[in-house]
């Protein structure tokens, strides 16, 4: 009965430890409580940048964080939003979405203005019960998503998340659009990844909107992703004689994919989606292989507007490599918000939320964007099109 | 008819890479009762191995391919040695999980050295050309394959019929202890297995390689399973059951994207695995022995 006690009182205790530390964490909305006095003194705007910088998708994290310091370096530069300097707080989520999590509840104490990031649909999820429950707006680059920015429960818009990229939805409709109005096609194969959401959601969307628009989809097949040889169900489909094949997935299979279909005789438009965007395509499947392949995207390095041009000279000066979609929306992330702020004349989460959601036609490099009632970002998609290896906007 | 004339193409060489990586399995198999998981990861060793000396060294394809295979009889040699020399006398199990174990050591080594990162082998070390015949499409690439695989599988029947080193594999296969008797070295023999083996692993992996153009550290994973599948077919510790086993799973998968669903593809190919297991578990070629005991 003894030892029974004291168990009883070590739960007491570490109970009465846990209700000490949940104190300690409920201080913090307190601390917030007196900070708009504090802001007037201070003369920098923290911004939060929490993306993937280790870990699985560390490449799509690392450049859409190099976009947007480029993006706050320019503005600071220019003399800063209001008179004060932004100040990039960088963190590591390590492409999980529990460390973004707690990641951004860290930075929700240092005080930022807004968070940038992170990249992938699920890491923003994590996120988002943080910057809901403290009132801070959050700019996805490129969570795809659709329940991102809606809870798809109640069909209602996440008052602080914003996202400065398409919906697959969107990218998806604008290739059946393309195929059917540009490369007037008819009838159309789906061959596409079964092994991830985004593959098959594009599938989905492009099989109604090519449908809706007069089309016929005569066979759909799949691939697992790690596949190499895709050779037999290309025979099939060959034997189909479609005159447009839809692929959507990753660079790493459609570049074997389309090597394989043309060395089999298959002549026909292939086309995708931003998955397919890497420097691997060309070296992987060929330049001759390419040609008559199309994908959509957030933006053509090749455009030869000045500002793209722009944009791309700065990244490459600064580290050496060629922007991707990426860091491209990054660096509209950064300076979408730096409007906002601008826009709402204070450093304010509140203003800056409100301000973010009557953005119009702001000038970014992935496309002149509004932001809609469900803030997804209203803009054109471009279709690209693989010119005997290089990427040409069509 | 043509379509199903190009399938059969396709479907060849694809087999023609499972029969290798199969090979490899089985002659392990057969003489010291292991299954070594880590072959397909040896043959991802040899397609980096071969890489590196195309595009590094800038060797022809026939230099790299050698050098791929002697690289890897030495690391295959070298990982019986370490790895499973010391289980020999353990359950059966310790040296199956253990080959698992390589398998993942090899994988995350090679990621930690070499990033995750797929390459793109060298166009320029086996330029493409295809060939129409009445309609039908072969690439060189294609004929390569097929014609490197026979050519491997006869010098390796030849080794195991016809030389001294084969005559005291057989006997190993047979009865290690009896072996022992008649002045056989066995561990010397278990060597020269995997020497040989991880050699055709190599092979597999440099023809992937070209066939495929890109290589990455996981590449391993999925055919080494599927040359599995189509030992057991063949019946594991039987040679030709091995080149046979193969060739069938590679016509097979093909058979079933081409004219069932590309979906069920795997399904299909492991639920071959468990077909057999259930009817024939001593596979096509396999004899019904009775286990001593």
């Amino acid at each position: 009965m003894r030892v029974n006690k004291r168990v009883v009182l070590a739960v007491l205790m570490l109970f009465m430890l846990g209700v000490v530390a949940g104190c300690g964490a409920s201080q913090e909305p307190t601390g917030e409580n007196a900070a708009p006095e504090k802001a007037t003194v201070v003369e920098k705007i923290p911004v939060g940048i929490n993306v993937e910088l280790s870990g699985a998708v560390a490449s799509y994290g690392s450049n859409a964080r190099n976009g947007a310091i480029l993006a706050i370096e320019e503005i600071n530069q220019a003399g800063g939003v209001l008179g004060k300097q932004l100040e990039p707080l960088e963190r590591d989520c390590q492409s999980k979405p529990d460390e973004a999590m707690n990641l951004s509840a860290k930075l929700v104490g240092e005080k930022i203005v807004a968070q940038i990031g992170p990249l992938v649909s699920g890491a923003v999820a994590g996120c988002t019960p943080v910057m809901m429950k403290n009132q801070i707006p959050l700019i996805a680059p490129a969570a795809t998503a659709v329940n991102a920015t809606v809870d798809e429960n109640t069909g209602k818009t996440r008052d602080y998340i914003f996202r400065v990229c398409f919906l697959d939805s969107d990218q998806a409709s604008r290739m059946a659009e393309f195929a059917l109005k540009e490369l007037k096609v008819k009838n159309a194969v789906i061959f596409g990844s079964t092994s991830d959401e985004y593959a098959k959601g594009l599938a989905k969307y492009f099989k109604e909107a090519f449908e809706a628009g007069g089309g016929k989809i005569i066979d759909e097949e799949g691939y697992v992703n790690g596949d190499q040889d895709f050779k037999a169900t290309l025979t099939k489909i060959k034997g189909k004689n479609p005159e447009f094949i839809y692929v959507p997935g990753y660079y790493k299979e459609v570049s074997i994919l389309i090597k394989q279909a043309r060395d089999l005789g298959i002549k026909v438009p292939i086309a995708g989606g931003d998955g397919w965007d890497s420097p691997d395509m060309v070296k992987v499947a060929g330049a001759a292989a390419l040609n008559n392949t199309y994908f959509t995207n957030h933006y053509s390095v090749e455009d030869p507007a000045p500002a793209i041009q722009a944009f791309v000279k700065a990244y490459q000066d600064k580290y050496d490599k060629v922007p991707d979609a990426f860091a491209a929306l990054g660096y509209d992330s950064a300076k979408l918000l730096a409007q906002a702020i601008k826009d709402a004349g204070a450093a304010d989460p509140q203003k800056v939320t409100e301000a973010l959601a009557k953005i119009k036609d702001f000038p970014a490099i992935t496309g002149t964007m509004s932001i809609n009632e469900k803030h997804n970002p209203v803009k054109k998609i471009v279709v690209i099109e693989f010119k005997d290896g290089k990427l040409v906007s069509r | 008819m043509q379509e199903f004339m190009q399938q059969m193409i396709n479907g060849l060489s694809l087999g023609a890479i499972y029969a290798l990586i199969a090979l490899g399995y089985t002659m392990v198999y057969g003489i010291i009762m292991l299954i070594n998981f880590a072959h397909g990861d040896i043959m991802m060793v040899g397609a980096y191995v071969g890489f590196f000396s195309i595009a590094v060294l800038g060797s022809n394809i026939i230099a790299a391919l050698l050098f791929a295979m002697l690289s890897c009889a030495a690391l295959g040699v070298i990982i019986e040695k370490i790895a499973y020399k010391p289980l020999r006398n353990s359950t059966r199990i310790a040296a199956l999980i253990t080959a698992i174990g390589v398998s993942l050591l090899l994988e995350y080594v090679t990621i930690f050295f070499l990033t995750p990162d797929q390459r793109v082998f060298p166009e320029s070390a086996f330029p493409l050309h295809n060939y129409e015949i009445a309609g039908l499409v072969i690439s060189n690439k294609d004929i390569f394959i097929f014609v490197l695989a026979i050519l491997l599988m006869l010098i390796l029947q030849y080794i195991i019929k016809k030389t001294r080193t084969g005559k005291a594999m057989r006997a190993v296969s047979q009865d290690p202890e009896a072996a022992i008797l008649m002045g056989i070295s066995v561990d010397k023999i278990i060597s020269v297995t995997f020497a040989i083996g991880s050699a055709l692993a190599a092979a597999a992996g440099v023809m992937i390689g070209l066939y495929y153009n890109t290589i990455n550290p996981l590449m391993g994973i999925i055919p080494g399973l599927k040359a599995f599948v189509a030992a057991v077919l063949g019946g594991i510790g039987i040679i030709p059951g091995a080149m046979v086993g193969g060739f069938l799973m590679g016509i097979l998968e093909t058979m079933v994207s081409g004219y069932g669903s590309s979906l069920y593809r795997d399904a299909v190919a492991f639920g071959v695995l468990i077909l057999i297991l259930l009817i024939k578990p001593t596979g096509l070629f396999g004899k019904n022995t009775g286990e001593k005991v």
